[in-house]
């Protein structure tokens, strides 16, 4: 019984760690989806938001509303500014080139974020207090519950957005074809600013939820667990918005499981190779669109 | 023309300025062992993610030589500290002794890093200089024959926190150690084998690659697990997101750890009400009543606006080492300084040692107890 109750337990462990891999791999494949390009940033505006909700908590003293309203502020103003400067001059560049000047932009802030803070890591007082639930002597954390609610929420109410509005089907037009959708009257770069817009302040959201979970911030905080979401959004379909959440779930389960059972030296190899494999077997990831693109 | 002015001008200016360093060198360089300036050079970061290191080190040795000066100098010769700067890395470091050498120094007080310590003394035993490492914890730091070194080794950490853990009564450890990490791993390769040798066992040997933030799998492992108490051989930033976590998880078992604990009660802003009563071995802590010790803190807060900490203390500890050598051998030549190190006594902030001939401090641990916001100090 006992060691049932510790599976159980280290079962909802992974399901909380892969709530915020899902949460931060929404914002990758969402700009993805969209403007083709992995914003390899993400995880460093996730950062820039739970430094903003740091300094007005506990620097100005303000309430964590106006800390998470000011966060989102913050993260969309700054994703849209990278855009403008750094992406929306290589609009008709390789691929490639704009991968490096993502790679770039993240370590950019990281080292701004370096300067500002410095490189040990912040206290942060949680935004959100709720108290943990126990139920037969497994303990369910309240932010757990709380971001696991978030992340649902936000992946339904993208994915209507994205479905049934008409800024949406933009988006969509833009992903499938930029020219053909400018030859429709689309505003192409309105609509990339837009996504990345909607990007940010999910890593804004991402970053709160993060900080209210784990208590710490440092100039590092986005990059490991950035790469993890994008390995999240890949696993699950890069591109698609359920399949970034599912994708971030399952690597949560496997990652927490393989440190209960196998072993913790070897849980990282594990989740890699897991990726791995699913991309062999179906190199769209799980819920990826097959493509065929003609020549 | 104006262009041409001032083109002029500057390059009088430099001349002037050239000209001038190269008498100033060349005089104390001429007089050699007869100088009545003893040069020490220092090697550590001052900048980049390891800067906080480094600058303790510098201000450290810095306030050990301004004292010895103040005091008559040794033998005489007034100490001057030249400090470079090598960002922590490797390449920069074996630059930077260079640069030191060029300037003539007379022994070396570095590299602060155990990777950089390591990459200058493969480049410093040819030249047989004296270097002490204040802070290079590996056990490569002190390979190198004219290597010597203040702080304890990571194997002798490990050791030691056995010895103290099974000597509180406590039989079941488990462990969380950073498996990328040198340091950790030393520590916790050594721990293991020393605590099952004194008739102990490991409940939970658990690690982290560095960068994790999640920690609840490894500690959910530990509470099912039978432990009695958790040793942490890691740094404070990650002592604290473990001991949060594991608080909010129900852990309520003995904390004991490494002298990379130093500053925790910092990083928790103060609370430690997760951790009170953790242990962890220390060479140096600012709150110490020994007068001393005081006596330094006293004045490193006066001249530089912070707390020291234990780099401070190793840093000021190396430049007496120097300083005592040079008086045993009454003589500035590098061998004297070597042969004289394995007789001096240095009674130091981070205790009194000796070293051997492998360039290894004998000196006995402190133990600092975590208690209300506070370290306590115990012998």
């Amino acid at each position: 019984m006992q060691s049932f109750i510790t599976f159980i337990q280290q079962f909802i462990n992974g399901l909380s760690l892969g709530s915020v891999y899902a949460l931060m791999a929404l914002g990758y494949t969402m700009v993805y989806g969209i403007a083709k390009m992995l914003n390899f940033a993400h995880g460093d505006i996730i950062m820039v938001g739970a430094y903003t909700v740091s300094v007005v908590c506990s620097v100005l003293g303000m309430s964590p509303a106006v800390a998470v309203a000011a966060s989102v502020v913050v993260c969309t103003v700054l994703g849209v500014t990278i855009e403008k400067i750094a992406y929306k001059p290589l609009r008709s560049a390789s691929p490639l080139a704009v991968l490096i000047t993502a790679i770039g932009v993240s370590y950019f802030l990281q080292s701004v974020a370096l300067l500002i803070f410095g490189s040990n890591a912040k206290k942060v007082q949680s935004v959100v207090s709720l108290s943990s639930i126990k139920i037969a002597n497994i303990d369910l954390s309240g932010v757990a519950l709380l971001i696991i609610g978030v992340t649902v929420l936000i992946m339904i109410c993208l994915s209507l957005f994205i479905n049934c509005t008409k800024v949406g089907k933009a988006m969509l037009a833009v992903s499938e074809d930029k020219g053909a959708a400018e030859l429709m009257g689309i505003n192409v770069n309105a609509t990339i600013s837009l996504t990345f817009a909607i990007g940010s302040a999910l890593a804004a959201v991402a970053g709160v939820l993060f900080v209210s979970s784990y208590g710490y911030v440092d100039p590092y905080t986005g990059a490991l667990p950035g790469i993890k979401a994008f390995v999240a959004a890949v696993l699950g379909g890069i591109g698609s918005i359920p399949g970034a959440m599912l994708g971030g779930i399952i690597l949560g389960i496997i990652e927490s499981l393989s440190k209960a059972y196998i072993s913790t030296d070897l849980a990282d190899a594990i989740v890699f190779g897991v990726l791995i494999v699913v991309l062999l077997v179906k190199p769209t990831g799980m819920l990826g669109k097959k493509k065929i693109t003609k020549v | 023309m104006k262009l041409k002015r001032v083109l002029a001008l500057l390059t009088a200016g430099l001349m002037t300025v050239g000209f001038a360093g190269c008498s100033n060198g060349g005089s104390e360089n001429g007089d050699g062992t007869e100088s009545a300036t003893f040069k020490i050079g220092g090697i550590g970061p001052l900048t980049g993610d390891a800067a906080s290191y480094g600058t303790s080190v510098k201000n450290g040795a810095q306030i050990a030589v301004d004292e010895i000066n103040a005091a008559g100098g040794a033998n005489g010769m007034q100490l001057e500290l030249i400090f470079e700067d090598d960002e922590c890395d490797e390449e920069k470091s074996v630059n930077a002794y260079n640069t030191l050498m060029d300037q003539g120094i007379g022994a070396l007080v570095g590299a602060t890093t155990s990777g950089c310590s390591i990459a200058v003394s493969a480049v410093s035993e040819a030249d047989g200089i004296l270097q002490i490492t204040p802070s290079g914890s590996a056990a490569d730091c002190t390979k190198a024959a004219n290597a010597f070194r203040i702080c304890f080794t990571d194997p002798v950490q490990g050791q030691t926190m056995a010895q103290y853990i099974i000597d509180k009564g406590y039989k079941n450890a488990a462990i969380i150690y950073d498996n990328g990490d040198e340091y950790s791993k030393g520590i916790h390769d050594a721990f293991v084998a020393e605590f099952k040798e004194l008739g102990g066992g490991i409940a939970a040997d658990e690690s982290f690659t560095s960068g994790d933030v999640d920690f609840n799998t490894q500690l959910t492992k530990i509470k099912s697990s039978g432990a009695d108490c958790i040793f942490l051989p890691i740094y404070y930033s990650e002592v604290a997101k473990i001991t949060d976590q594991g608080a909010a998880l129900g852990i309520d078992l003995t904390y004991f750890g490494c002298d990379g604990w130093d500053g925790v009660i910092k990083q928790l802003n103060g609370d430690t009400t997760n951790i009170n009563g953790a242990t962890f071995l220390t060479p140096f802590v600012s709150t110490d009543t020994n007068e001393k010790v005081q006596n330094f803190v006293e004045t490193y807060k006066t001249e530089y606006n912070a707390e020291p900490d234990q780099f401070a203390a190793d840093g000021y500890d190396a430049v007496y080492a120097v300083k005592l050598a040079l008086e045993q051998a009454g003589d500035t030549s590098n061998e004297a300084l070597i042969a004289a190190m394995t007789q001096i006594t240095v009674d130091g902030l981070t205790g009194e040692m000796t070293f051997n001939e492998n360039g290894e401090p004998n000196k006995s641990a402190k133990f600092a107890v975590i208690e209300n916001g506070a370290y306590t100090v115990v012998e």
